[in-house]
């Protein structure tokens, strides 16, 4: 791991950069923010743990926790909201039977992720399942997906 | 080119989810492989293009002979080689697939400045710009304007900034011209925050050429050597587009040194934003590009005075840039001749929600709501009635439908109680709830704010509660006039325009629809049937065949009843999703 972020490091120093590309370069690398990451960084820059953790934790983009094999993205703009995105989300909850306050099932499967809008309003509601979208979707739909997903992955 | 054909197929953020990919592919395969003679097919080209508009009809396909245009609608790639074959070879278009009337009336009272190219030049290609005129602008005024000139123009053609808070384009450059500093710096505000808005996107995504002149006629009127493009990081597409096109502009040497060797130099840096609504905010969207938590400071020192890295510094939003090179290629007077007394142009909305034709719109200032609603948008789905407008998201508020002949503008925005906002536009009917709605945006913005200032960090927590527990049955006498109140407060003791605009849908919803609130408080009754919490359902033995369909749904067994019997809801079972609802064929569901 440190390779890979002496990598990051070196590639900042080049082309100039600040923590916002760090922290970008890391995620893009790991799919997260490893613990291990902050505290390297923090000593290798001599920046504080707070000053970074402060900036990972303040942005939507950065998370502190591997994300799931599979991601499910539900869109929570208002024109999904108007049209029921509340309904999918606490579908998809109940089916994938997330932890309270977690985003990403216990073994590891299924991320849930929830974002602000997609842009797509016109498909409204639209939920992303590995990145495909599914437009004017449905709880049930939702959840037929995920099921034969976990199907194929032999559960 | 007058006899060339163009295939151009919708490839905006909508024509990408709805397959345009798919469709895009199959034309060139089809175009390849089909028996259409020699000349034909070196004369038929395919093109990729930013939002053509009408979203909810996509993927979109426009067959442009020569100039005489043929638009199809809900096109699927296996539909293509059916077009090739009969259209481009036959010559006859294939009736059933053409768009229907509401296309046209979809584009009947919309006019395009900003989106006049998108849908017409090829978002990945420079020299589709400049054959549509694009550069011209930039190549006049830095060869015989002066920079008082630009200011002067802009300054004549009356527009505003269309991020949301409408300050004078002009007036903002010529602050900025005049003050001091051996570094200036413009940046271009491309972090679209609000839900439900997708304006900026479509534009970078289908036009990035124009945003990039937009900032380089702008540099030169202020002095700048540097600009920034803030994006988000989540509009990967865009990014995408926009680098390539910062990149064919640097090999045509309209970025870099010595531009159309003036001795005017300008370099543009893409800087990606990490998802945070408050860096709306001007100051947060600077501490956010110096690489720190996106915190707003306050103002005055204005960025213009002092902005990024200390510095003068002017934030234009996207939509603002991208009608720079039109402005001055038509003229102050064309550009002003469009809108009322003191909003001049037009504005780009995304019209959502529950309307027909959903989609990118382009209208005059001025236009009345009822246009966009009605002639535009084609009125409501399923038949419904309208019940508000939700204008300018989570800052802005709604217009209910009773003032449908507003005219959409700064000024009568503003004082229905809304906002023009960045251009989210979203149609509510009868089954959307205002509570419910006042909640949805006061979640948003409790949720994206800073902190830093205790009146929104705190006060949009506890708006957010007495929603909550309005919504869920709880709600206490006293509750609609303690919102009123802490709302004020909320929006005058905020740092920023995150919480100084935070309340606006709880006022606006109370002001329009305050019996609504008041049934939700004191009968506890949703009236629009949101409000899980304040729902009860029943089964009317009149209608109930007995099928069982609904005790099968329900998750919680709470129905009985025996098979061609009416069948019965336990009240204390019942957890009110509305299942046996949805479920039962006969209307035997009865929801309170």
């Amino acid at each position: 791991m440190n390779e890979r972020l002496d990598n990051i490091i070196n590639n900042i120093r080049e082309k100039g950069g600040n923590i916002i590309v760090l922290l970008q370069e890391t995620q893009e690398a790991f799919g997260y923010i490893p613990k291990e990451a902050v505290k390297y960084f923090s000593e290798e820059l001599n920046i504080a743990p707070s000053r970074l953790y402060g900036v990972a934790t303040f942005y939507a983009q950065f998370r502190l926790k591997p994300v799931g094999k599979n991601k499910v993205t539900a869109c929570c703009g208002t024109a999904c909201h108007v049209r029921g995105a509340e309904k999918i989300i606490s579908g998809i909850k109940k089916e994938l039977d997330l932890p309270p306050g977690e985003d990403t099932t216990k073994d590891g499967k299924f991320t849930l992720e929830e974002v602000a809008c997609l842009g797509t309003c016109s498909f409204a509601p639209v939920v992303l399942v590995n990145g495909a979208v599914h437009g004017k979707t449905s709880a049930e739909s939702v959840v037929r997906k995920i099921r034969s997903i976990k199907e194929k992955s032999g559960e | 080119m007058s006899n060339k054909t163009v295939i151009r197929v919708c490839m905006g953020p909508a024509g990408i989810a709805a397959g345009g990919k798919g469709v895009l592919d199959a034309f060139s395969k089809s175009l390849a492989d089909s028996g259409l003679s020699a000349e034909l097919k070196e004369n038929c080209s395919s093109h990729q293009v930013g939002c053509l508009g009408l979203c909810a009809k996509d993927v979109l396909v426009e067959i442009d002979e020569g100039g005489r245009k043929t638009s199809y609608q809900y096109i699927k790639p296996d539909m293509v080689e059916r077009i090739v074959i009969e259209h481009l070879a036959g010559g006859a278009p294939v009736k059933e697939w053409l768009v229907d009337e509401a296309f046209d009336k979809f584009y009947g009272k919309q006019f395009k400045i900003v989106l006049s190219d998108v849908g017409r030049v090829d978002p990945e290609d420079i020299d589709s710009y400049i054959a549509a005129g694009g550069y011209e602008p930039t190549r006049e005024v830095l060869m015989t304007w002066i920079p008082d000139d630009v200011i002067d123009e802009i300054k004549t053609s009356g527009i505003r900034g269309r991020g949301g808070a409408g300050f004078p384009t002009g007036l903002k450059w010529e602050l900025a011209r005049r003050s001091k500093g051996p570094r200036k710096y413009i940046i271009c505000n491309a972090d679209e925050g609000d839900p439900g808005a997708f304006m900026d996107r479509a534009v970078i995504e289908g036009n990035p050429h124009s945003v990039i002149e937009g900032m380089l006629i702008g540099a030169f009127a202020i002095g700048s050597n540097k600009g920034y493009v803030y994006i988000r990081a989540e509009y990967p597409l865009a990014v995408e587009r926009l680098k390539l096109a910062i990149k064919q502009a640097y090999e045509r040497r309209f970025l870099g040194d010595d531009i159309f060797n003036t001795g005017f130099s300008f370099d543009i840096e893409i800087k990606l934003g990490a998802g945070a609504f408050v860096c709306g905010e001007e100051t947060a969207l600077i501490a956010s590009i110096e690489g720190q938590r996106g915190m707003p400071r306050p103002k005055p020192p204005f960025p213009v005075n002092k902005g990024l890295w200390e510095s003068p510094t002017v934030i234009n939003n996207v939509e603002t840039l991208a009608n720079i090179p039109y402005i001055i290629r038509k003229g102050s007077n064309w550009y002003s001749s469009f809108g009322t007394e003191r909003s001049k142009g037009t504005k780009v909305f995304a019209l959502t929600g529950k309307i027909k034709n959903q989609g990118l719109i382009e209208v005059p200032m001025g236009i009345p709501l009822r246009d966009i609603i009605y002639e535009i948008g084609g009125g409501i789905e399923s038949g419904k009635a309208l019940k508000a407008v939700q204008t300018g998201g989570p800052s802005g508020g709604c217009i209910p439908a009773g003032m449908l002949d507003l005219s959409v503008d700064y000024e009568s925005l503003a004082k229905a109680g809304s906002i023009v906002g960045s251009g989210g536009m979203i149609v509510l009917d009868e089954d959307n709830c205002m509570v419910n709605m006042a909640k949805y945006f006061v979640n948003f913005t409790q949720a994206e704010s800073c902190g830093k200032c205790v009146p929104c960090r705190v006060g949009t927590k506890r708006l957010l509660e007495i929603l909550t527990r309005i919504t869920n049955g709880e709600g206490r006498e006293g509750d609609i006039e303690k919102l009123e109140r802490l709302s004020k407060g909320v929006k005058s003791a905020s740092l920023c325009g995150l919480g100084q605009t935070a309340p606006n849908p709880i006022l606006s919803n109370i002001r329009y629809f305050r019996e609504e609130f008041e049934a939700h408080v004191r009968d506890k009754k949703c009236p629009a049937k949101v409000c899980k919490a304040l729902l009860t359902y029943s089964i009317l033995d009149a209608y109930c065949k007995g099928c069982g369909a609904c005790m099968k749904a329900c998750p919680a067994g709470a129905i009985s009843g025996e098979k061609k019997k009416p069948h019965r809801i336990n009240p204390d079972k019942c957890v009110r999703c509305g299942a046996c609802f949805d479920v039962c064929k006969f209307k035997s569901v009865a929801r309170e």
